[in-house]
Formats: structure tokens, sequence, C-alpha cells
């Protein structure tokens, strides 16, 4: 657990090995050493296209590809794709159904130094609002690797948001991923903490913590926020009565919202959210803007106590 | 021609019937189209209505898809579908969709209604074309509309850089938008100007003369770089009371001015059919 890889750095890798795969084509907005595409260019040039810094046009592109028949993977940041973008992920590639798979890097505030402006905090509410879209968030480099390879096999768009900076890698080769299927990383009863992204591994360092202190905590690995496994979240939900949800994101919008809708249709449960709370992020090092922004594992362990003092 | 003439003529009395039948819709850029689509549909495009998904078929994108009313009669008039179907347009459960929605009829080769999306498109389906090595063509219809969006100009340097001597644009260029005169609204001129700074090949033509459009249609075909053919149309081309006028961008006729309407097109197709 010691050893820490970029999930961008995953994707790259995975799109090189995808390239044998003549259908496979892959388009990126000028970042392209940034988002790890330059793996695949090098390897197949010829089904390489180059965007420029023109995202709309990127993102029509990829639709007209795969409506021909190509399993486009487009790239950028994800400050700019959605936000930017969002008609024509809209209508061009969801409305159409179009087979274009979102491979997006530097997500989150752990983007660090470059501030707001490029911190994306609501690609997930966004993106999980559109018919037809799926979205995955892995947790680690190897889950990456998997999410790219699995989502070419699929038909119809899916958003891959992945980070910047190097995280710690919790799953192996071996580890079960499939997506649409959340992970039980652990067991417990007294509560559950469902996290998605960097958040994970920040859920199993809390949970060791808490179990330290006398709580249980179960950890669920929530890669695929839609669509959402059902079945583990309602099943956690019943077994301990307190749910703590762990994003980079907005509250509004994201993870811990898509298991409120759930579970207050399904199973009514208390939950915390440890989120961005409506607000910018700024520039710094990436864990000193988690630990400003409350995204650490202290924080899990505040809400997951909090959350544990409300079951009645 | 004077076959294309009289489609074309048919073409703009189904699009009175089912603009005014649905009481909603888009008819001047229609009826300014019709003749485009009727050389499109009837003679240029390579394609089958009998299996439409064809791979080696042509491909059209129209990109200013609320002008939808007459690519849905062209479709209907070549056998994509039965004509009596048209009466469905804008109505619940159809597959003829106010805008068009290529899920319901992949024929449509994609939806579209927001502006400003059909070329980006029409430029990924040409390099897919390109990479299989195919020497079918894409033709994008776009409108001044479309051309007011920054994302259709990132388009054009898109099918520049990637030579894309198979993608035909046509640009309905009547002048006018919802709120009034284009070039008062959201001024492109000069329009052919522009595409030739981003090394297009341009031809201008008037979109309503049918000899025009079939020889600027066939230069096309043989350049060896993208091209546009700017057609300038008269919106609501055929119909007294609404050439010319933007506000017939958007407005269904009443009973009554249908009536009018189709009344003068069977005049004029009258009057084509003993010319």
């Amino acid at each position: 657990m010691d050893e820490k890889k970029a999930t961008r750095q995953a994707y790259g890798e995975a799109l090189a090995e995808l390239g044998k795969d003549k259908n496979i084509v892959v388009l990126s907005a000028d970042l392209t050493d940034s988002t790890k595409t330059n793996l695949f260019a090098d390897k197949f040039p010829d089904r390489f296209f180059q965007c420029g810094v023109a995202e709309q046009n990127m993102v029509g592109m990829a639709a007209g590809l795969a409506l021909s028949g190509k399993t486009p993977f487009i790239s950028t940041f994800a400050a700019f794709v959605p936000n930017r973008t969002l008609d024509q992920i809209r209508i061009s590639v969801c409305y159409n159904n179009a087979n274009v798979k979102f491979g997006i890097t530097h997500a989150g505030l752990s983007v660090g130094k470059d501030g707001a402006t490029h911190q994306a905090l609501e690609d997930i509410a966004i993106m999980r609002s559109l018919p037809n879209m799926r979205v995955v968030v892995p947790c680690d480099y190897e889950e990456t690797k998997k999410a790219v390879k699995e989502s070419a096999k699929i038909k119809g768009p899916i958003y891959l948001r992945l980070g910047r900076s190097k995280t710690p890698m919790i799953t192996d080769k071996k580890s079960f991923f499939k997506i649409g299927k959340a992970n039980i990383l652990k067991k417990g009863s007294d509560v559950t903490i469902i996290a998605c992204g960097i958040m994970v591994h920040k859920a199993l360092t809390a949970a060791e913590e808490l179990s330290k202190q006398g709580i249980k905590a179960e950890v669920i690995n929530a890669h695929t926020i839609k669509p959402l496994d059902k079945k583990i979240i309602i099943d956690s939900a019943k077994k301990t009565s307190a749910i703590v949800t762990a994003e980079e994101h907005q509250a509004n919008g994201g993870l811990g919202s898509a298991i409120s809708e759930l579970l207050a249709k399904k199973h009514p449960t208390p939950i915390e959210f440890v989120a961005v709370n409506d607000s910018f992020g700024e520039s710094g090092m990436a864990e000193e803007l988690l630990k400003k922004y409350h995204l650490t594992k202290k924080d899990i362990i505040l809400a997951a106590k909090k959350v544990f003092k409300r079951k009645s | 021609m004077k076959k294309l003439k009289l489609i074309a003529n048919t073409l703009r009395q189904d699009i009175i019937r089912m603009i005014s039948e649905a009481e909603s819709g888009h008819p001047a850029g229609a009826l300014g189209m019709a003749d485009i689509f009727a050389a499109l549909y009837f003679k240029v495009l390579n394609q089958n209505p009998k299996n439409p998904t064809w791979p080696d078929r042509d491909k059209l994108v129209l990109s200013n898809g609320h002008i939808c009313a007459v690519r849905y009669a062209a479709m209907a008039r070549t056998g994509y579908f039965p004509v009596n179907e048209l009466k469905t347009f804008r109505k619940i459960n159809s597959k003829i969709q106010g805008h068009p929605s290529y899920v319901d009829m992949p024929s449509l080769e994609s939806s579209s209604g927001s502006l400003g999306h059909g070329l980006s498109i029409a430029v990924g389906m040409t390099l897919a074309e390109k990479l299989d090595k195919k020497k079918n063509f894409v033709f994008c219809v776009i409108s001044d509309g479309d051309l007011n969006e920054g994302s259709t100009w990132e388009a054009v340097n898109a099918a520049n850089k990637y030579c894309l001597d198979n993608l035909i644009v046509i640009v309905d260029r009547n002048y006018i938008q919802i709120s009034g005169n284009t070039e008062k609204i959201w001024p492109l001129k000069p329009l052919d100007k522009k595409f030739k700074s981003y090394n297009w090949q341009t031809i201008k033509i008037n979109g309503n003369n049918i000899k025009q459009i079939l020889e600027a249609l066939s230069k096309a075909k043989k350049a060896n770089k993208p091209v546009v053919i700017i057609a300038k149309t008269t919106p609501g081309k055929g119909v007294s009371y609404m050439e010319n006028n933007y506000k017939w961008h958007g407005k269904p006729p009443n009973k009554e001015q249908a009536e009018k309407a189709l009344k003068e097109l069977m005049k004029e197709y009258r009057k084509i059919k003993n010319g």
C-alpha cells in the first residue's frame, strides 16, 4: 500500500494496450502528455486525433466517429469536459447514445497548485444527470486499468473520472472489478463508509482507526456512481443503519446525493457527507487542500462518529 | 430537372401539411431548402432506403435540425417510411420528432436541434470513413444560425486540418434567423472569404435553382479539400406571404393560411408540369 501511482498513468497505459483493436481511436484537446494519451499516440498515430483547445468540436467529432462504428476515448481535464461541452455531451453523445468514452483527468481538489479554475468539483453531478451516461470513479491505478478496458467493451457513453496526483495502490490485478458492481473492502456492523476515487484509501485508514476506538466500520468502494449497485448499498444500510459518504466533489449532486436518493426511497438511513461544501477550491498542495476542505481521514472519522450517534 | 422541380414542390406541400397539422414547426427554412433536399434524396445521395444503414452509403447530417420537416418529407417520398406517417410529425409517440432523433430513426445519422453540433459530427464521420478507406461522401447541411456558434468554426478548422475532401457542406444561407435578419443579429459576411481563409473550397449558388444545385454538388465531389456550397435560398420559398419574412422562421400557418399556401403551391405544380 506504500507505492503510489496516478490513475491518469493507468489510463494512458491501458489505452496503449487497447490500441491493438483497430476500432479504438483517441482524441485529445491539446493536453496529450498531461492526460497520458501520448502513450497511445506514440504507438498508433493514425488513430490519434489531436483536436486542439477546441473541446466542443472534440466531443462532436467523437460522437461522429462513434456513430460510424469507432470506439473513441476522449481526454482532457475535468474542468473543461464536461463543463464546457455539456450541450455536445447531452445531445451529440447521450441523446444519440453514441459509444463515446470520456477518459477525463485532473478531477477534484487534488489537482493542486493550478487552483480553482482547474479543480472540477461538479462533474459527477453533471454527468450522472444525463440519460444513457455511466459514471465511474476508479480508486487507484489497477482499478483504472480495469475500468478503461471494460468500458471499451460496453456500448454507450461512459465517464471515467481520473486524477492528476499519484495515489496509494489499494487493489491489485486480481481484485474483482465490474462496472456497476460496488466492492465491500472491509466488513463492519456499526457504520458504512461509502467512498469513490481517492477517498477510498482514506475511508480504509479511517475504518482502521475507528476499529481501534471500538466502532466497526464497513467500507464500500462505490466506483460506479451510475448505475449504482443498489443491492450492496441497501444491504449495508440495513446492517449498519448509519452511512458516511466520501468524495472529492461538491456535496451537491455527487456520490452522496446518489446514495441519499437511493436510500430515501428504499431504506431511509442517517447519512453524513464528506465532500466539498458548496465552494470553489484554491491553489495549494493536494494534501493541504484536502485538509482545508475537510476531505481527510480525520473528517471521515468525525462524520462516522456523528452518524453513529444519530442512530436511534 | 423538371422531375426534381415537381418533387421539390411536392415536398413543400408536405411541409405545409405537416407543420399546419402539428400546429408548430419551422416552415421558412424547410420551404427554402426543398430544392436542395429534392436534389440530394432523388439524385445525389448514394443511399438505399430499404437498407438505410448499409455501410457504404453516403451520409447526411442535418445540423439545423429545426428544418427537419423537409428531410422527413424527402425521406418519406423516397421510401424510408410511409408518406402517411408524415401526419405524426411533432406528435406523441412519433419517430419523426420535432427535431431529429437518431435513436427513433437511425437513418437520420444523428440527432440535432441545438445549433453548432452537426459539422463536428460530420467531421468525425468523415474521419471514420477515411480510416476505413471508404470512398463515400459525408454531406452536412448547416444554417446561418449554425454559423453563429463558435463550435461550428472549430469544426471548420478541424476539416481543414484533416484534409477532409469527402466532406461536403451546404450552407442554407437564407439571411434570416428567429429574431430577424442575420446580418443585423450576428453578421456573417463575407462568408465565402471566411471559409476560404480556413483553406476550404467555396461554391456560391442560388439554392433554389435545381440546375445550379446539381452542378455544384457534382463539382464538390471532385474537390481535393473540404468544400462548402453557400446556397442562397429564399426562406418560405413558394408561399408568397412567407417568402423573405423572418417571422415565419418558427411559426406554423393557421388553417386558412395553410390552405392559401397549398393553393399557391398546387398552382405552381401545374405550371411546372405544363411548362
